[in-house]
């Protein structure tokens, strides 16, 4: 990943090389980069991507079908976050459900990004009757709270996770959008735009080669934290029974199906509920570091 | 003040009149229409009951008669009608907003009152840990699921301890713990932007003016810096409107409490695109509506916006 964030902003300190600034920043970056914050952070995130793609490397247990006569184990040494009402493996379902739930995020996101990209671009460079337009749009879609646009989705297209995914990547499109649209109004003042114009650069051949690229700091950083607000937001409405239906290990779902049992057993709402806070924490905790790396 | 005013008016009812215009082209580029949706639930519904339930909800006639006629309703408070109980939209959320109201209304002043605190807190704290310690928090209460929050303490309160029952009877915890879990949701993000904003208004002089001439920590913190830092922190409280609604549905689902909650499954599990098209719309003109009182209290609470469009408030024109 190092490596291609790294990219254009050598390639604008090649084209800018009186500006201070520019030069400075891949050496800053090189330093954030061996901070044991940044790799704190990063190393559980990793483990939970691990779980998502090989998950039975890190469970041994079935995660759909338990084993009846070990139901409602506690917590311990065998079972780390005991067993359900069926005898499965609570940790097991969770690292199972990893897919599920990062996919319905990671659907979200990608919405969220190429479509506000897309519109932020619009406002920012098509001149001033688009940027209104574009701009009234977003009002909109914030002023339409997120969770009643996945509602809308999941109503008219039946539940299920690819539903959930597009309403509330539709949800995140307004803040992408805006975060677009002001990074790209700051670089295109920059005098290395105005040098690419000088030199014969059309307009894609600039927004492309050289705005996009130097703006996706800021972006690179809120796509880490929409990552967390999406898992947030698809937890709440996997619970509420919109998402995947119960056979499927989804976090929100895990969390619903332990709320039938939470005066026998504490373990099954409380303990995947831990492991959505930690990895929301950790993705907003990256979201910050790579803010700090890209906006100096 | 009069052409500001009338500014904002004139783009909140647009933003509404888009929000309507965008759910409605939203509904006609779905695969079927709202009939045929909510009747796919049942087994292979016979098509003149279709037909005689198109003709009754006005869901047979030319597309542009639909979209005036029910932009015409909005106006008059005729929301449509749901197609599950045939009752009017209007009728079927107002007989159950007002618990949510109640709900969302009391998180929000203990959030706003809590988010205060907070900062208040971390700004007047002795140590450098503690403060450390505080500015921490909101983090961390944005990463907490509701539903999750509202399950750990029914656990804990009414399974453990047993000073709370499971369901709501009406006793002072069963009111005052969903609020809190609520309100310890919405708090993050203000106290959040009013973190920052506080932290921008004491790198101004007139701070070191004030200390100059002896004022206390607090004395400065809550007569002059909060005020001047007050404005990005109402313009966030207005946003939240969207998050405060999410969270009562789940907060009511979580606590069995009765409210919009309820109405918000039904409608979503029976597939009755009505309903939810018209808690949309209303949810957007609360959000509307509360967002333009934020606006047009900004000048009260400072003045300057009038005269200059800095500071990242609405731009005005000059009154």
């Amino acid at each position: 990943m190092s490596i291609k964030l790294e990219e254009p902003l050598t390639r604008a300190a090649v084209v800018a090389p009186f500006d201070v600034e520019v030069i400075a920043a891949p050496k800053k970056e090189a330093r954030a980069l061996r901070s044991p914050m940044f790799w704190l952070t990063c190393a559980p995130l990793v483990m939970v991507l691990g779980w998502a793609l090989f998950p039975s490397l890190f469970s041994g247990f079935d995660p759909i079908s338990g084993v009846p006569a070990e139901k409602f184990q506690a917590p311990g040494a065998g079972h780390w976050f005991g067993t359900d009402h069926l005898g499965r493996d609570v940790f097991s379902r969770v690292v199972h459900g990893t897919s599920q739930t990062l996919l319905t995020a990671g659907l979200a996101v990608s919405i969220g990004l190429v479509v506000g990209t897309g519109l932020g671009l619009i406002a920012a460079t098509a001149g001033r009757a688009a940027d209104a337009v574009t701009m009234r749009l977003i009002d909109v879609l914030l002023a339409v709270p997120g969770f009643l646009i996945s509602l809308i989705i999941v109503t008219a297209f039946a539940p299920g996770p690819i539903s959930l995914g597009v309403g509330v990547g539709i949800a995140s499109i307004a803040s992408f959008a805006r975060v677009v649209r002001s990074e790209v109004l700051r670089v295109r003042s920059l005098d290395y735009v105005e040098a690419a114009f000088m030199n014969g650069g059309t307009y894609w051949s600039v927004v492309f080669k050289h705005i996009l690229p130097n703006s996706c700091g800021p972006v690179l950083a809120l796509l880490a934290v929409d990552l967390g607000v999406a898992i947030l937001a698809i937890s709440g409405l996997g619970f509420l029974g919109f998402g995947s239906p119960p056979p499927t290990p989804e976090w929100g779902l895990l969390i619903a199906e332990g709320r039938q049992y939470l005066a026998s057993a504490w373990w099954l709402t409380t303990l995947p509920g831990v492991v959505i806070v930690a990895v929301v924490i950790l993705l907003a905790g990256l979201g910050r570091q790579l803010h700090k790396i890209f906006r100096l | 003040m009069a052409a500001y005013i009338a500014r904002r008016i004139g783009q909140a009812l647009l933003v509404i009149w888009l929000a309507y215009t965008l759910v409605f082209l939203a509904v006609q580029l779905l695969p079927n229409d709202p009939v045929t949706i909510f009747l796919s639930a049942d087994a292979a519904a016979d098509p003149a009951t279709i037909a005689a339930m198109k003709a009754q909800y006005g869901y047979d006639q030319p597309l542009l008669v639909q979209y005036f006629s029910q932009l015409a309703g909005l106006f008059t408070g005729d929301f449509g009608y749901s197609l599950a109980s045939g009752q009017p939209v209007a009728e079927r959320i107002g007989a159950v907003v007002g618990s949510t109201l109640v709900l969302a209304s009391s998180a929000f002043v203990t959030a706003v009152l809590f988010a205060v605190l907070l900062v208040a807190a971390a700004t007047l704290a002795r140590h450098a840990w503690l403060k450390r310690l505080i500015i921490n928090l909101p983090p961390l209460f944005a990463a907490v699921p509701v539903f999750w929050l509202g399950l750990v303490l029914l656990q804990v309160l009414s399974i453990q301890l047993g000073v709370m029952s499971l369901f709501p009877d009406g006793s002072f915890a069963s009111i005052a713990v969903p609020v809190l879990v609520l309100a310890i949701h919405v708090s993050a993000p203000i106290a959040q932007v009013l973190l920052k904003s506080v932290d921008n208004v004491y790198t101004q002089p007139f701070v070191d003016v004030l200390r100059a001439k002896g004022a206390s920590p607090s004395w400065i913190f809550f007569r002059h810096v909060l005020k001047n830092a007050a404005a990005p922190a109402m313009t966030i409280s207005g946003i939240t409107v969207g998050t405060l609604l999410a969270g009562s549905v789940i907060t009511e689902t979580v606590f069995a409490r009765a409210g919009l909650g309820q109405v918000v499954l039904q409608a979503v599990t029976a597939q009755d695109v009505a309903l939810v098209q018209g808690l949309v719309l209303l949810t957007a003109t609360a959000f509307v509506v509360v967002n333009l009182a934020v606006d047009l209290l900004y000048p009260l609470l400072d003045p300057r916006i009038l005269k200059s469009g800095t500071h990242g408030a609405p731009r005005a024109l000059v009154a």
